[in-house]
């Protein structure tokens, strides 16, 4: 993060034209790929007009969830309805929704950059090819070169492009960042928060990038082997975990009862991540322990839910005359 | 921009805080819009308004209907207060129980206090 200036790219045209997003609703959805289900029995709300983070290890059903969310696909069982509405093969809806996968794939790739807006520009009702230009400015995309010519980063910024500039009151974004440098990312994560600012719509966003992606997400929605872990305001998720490290002894007697999704020792000292919200006497007591208490940031607290490292640290063996 | 200690909503309240505490906001001054400060510091403006709405339970900010946040009259010396009244648990206790731990004699503390200090208001001046 520069700090030193604001986003120079704000939206000119008019705001009011984008429709705000509607209710998502995901019903007892599951999706089968031979011996894997993919998607498990998943029901869950995005509310409308807010920046959700969709976080999920690699195969934990991400990207078959949003393909059905953006109607791309019908799922074995269940359905996606749109303010109560049903999704699937219903162009009234479909039509509001744009889903933009990993690597900006949804365009055919012997064509040049410019034919791409092209054609976008006839697909989409609220096209706004002045927006598409200042962010092809600000990803310095070159608009003459054949889609398939281009790097990966570049191909993820003419996805990016080609969804936000569609204006439609559902973006979805599928780890749309492959590839992408760091200025670029940040170019993106403004061009998020400009829009979303200037006419509010939902906006679901998949990623790896958690720690630098997760200030921008209102809430977020955890996929663990097709099954929602937790699908909770960041700022609620956040409050509820924290690292409590100090002596071992301590440490164990403090977090008993307590739900415990990570805990590592170094000799006598430990450090315990609790997911339970403390309150003022348990902080007080934890002082008067000696006892150190943290926040968890949100990257820590999905490796833990999502069981990706090793709870107990190995015992390791001092290394001779290291001690 | 950020550290880990505290939530980000936290920190931006923090912020608000010190300045007016440092004058650098004035009473009755509007403060930048939850727009500004998400487009600023990067993250989602309910984070912003969240910061916001607990200087307004504390009585720190209050909101003009339309306009935008201002500093509530006042605040300032309310700030200062709070702050004087946690200054000797927060910032006193913990250097006395520093040097206790590491064996530095109350009167070596004293004395540095007195050469050092001296830009400290005397007893009863107020700010």
């Amino acid at each position: 993060m520069s700090g030193l200036s604001t986003p120079t790219y704000p939206r000119e045209s008019d705001a009011a034209s984008v429709a705000p997003g509607g209710r998502i609703e995901v019903r007892h959805v599951s999706q089968r790929f031979g011996d894997v289900l993919a998607v498990d029995d998943v029901s869950f709300t995005i509310e409308p007009n807010r920046i959700t983070g969709l976080l999920g290890r690699n195969g934990s059903g991400k990207t078959t969830l949003l393909s059905i969310m953006a109607a791309f696909r019908k799922p074995d069982a269940g359905g996606v309805f749109i303010d109560g509405e049903p999704l699937f093969e219903n162009p009234a809806l479909t039509s509001q929704i744009a889903f933009i996968r990993e690597g900006g794939d949804t365009v055919e790739s012997s064509e040049k950059v410019s034919e791409a807006f092209r054609y976008a520009a006839w697909l989409r009702p609220n096209w706004d090819a002045d927006y598409a230009e200042r962010l092809v400015e600000t990803f310095r995309l070159p608009v003459k070169q054949k889609i398939d010519r281009l790097s990966r980063g570049q191909r993820s910024a003419l996805g990016i492009i080609l969804g936000l500039a569609a204006r439609t009151p559902i973006a979805i974004f599928d780890e749309t960042y492959l590839g992408l440098d760091a200025p670029a990312r940040y170019a993106f994560a403004d061009a998020v928060l400009a829009d979303y600012m200037d006419a509010p719509r939902t906006f679901i966003l998949s990623t790896h990038l958690i720690e630098e992606m997760a200030p921008l997400f209102e809430s977020v929605l955890i996929l663990d082997r097709g099954t929602v872990l937790a699908h909770r305001d960041t700022e609620d998720l956040l409050a509820e975990g924290t690292a409590i490290t100090g002596p071992v002894d301590q440490v164990d007697a403090f977090t008993a009862g307590m739900r415990v999704i990570g805990r590592r020792t170094l000799g006598r000292t430990a450090s315990a991540m609790a997911m339970a919200p403390l309150d003022a006497a348990q902080r007080q007591r934890a002082a008067a322990d000696g006892l150190d208490l943290a926040p968890i940031a949100l990257q820590d607290l999905f490796v833990h839910l999502t069981g990706g490292a090793p709870i107990a640290t190995p015992d390791v063996t001092p290394r001779e005359g290291t001690s | 921009m950020f550290d880990e200690r505290s939530p980000i909503y936290r920190q931006i309240a923090d912020q608000i805080t010190n300045d007016i505490v440092r004058g650098t906001l004035q009473e009755d001054e509007q403060i930048m819009s939850t727009n500004q400060y998400a487009a600023f510091y990067r993250i989602n403006p309910a984070t912003a308004a969240k910061a916001f709405q607990q200087l307004v339970d504390e009585g720190v900010l209050y909101k003009r209907r339309g306009i935008g946040m201002f500093v509530a009259p006042g605040s300032r010396d309310r700030l200062l207060g709070q702050r004087r009244d946690r200054f000797f648990a927060e910032v006193v206790d913990p250097m006395l129980s520093e040097a206790r731990a590491i064996g530095i004699p109350l009167a070596d503390i004293v004395r540095r206090l007195e050469a050092v200090g001296e830009d400290v208001p005397a007893p009863g001046s107020g700010t």
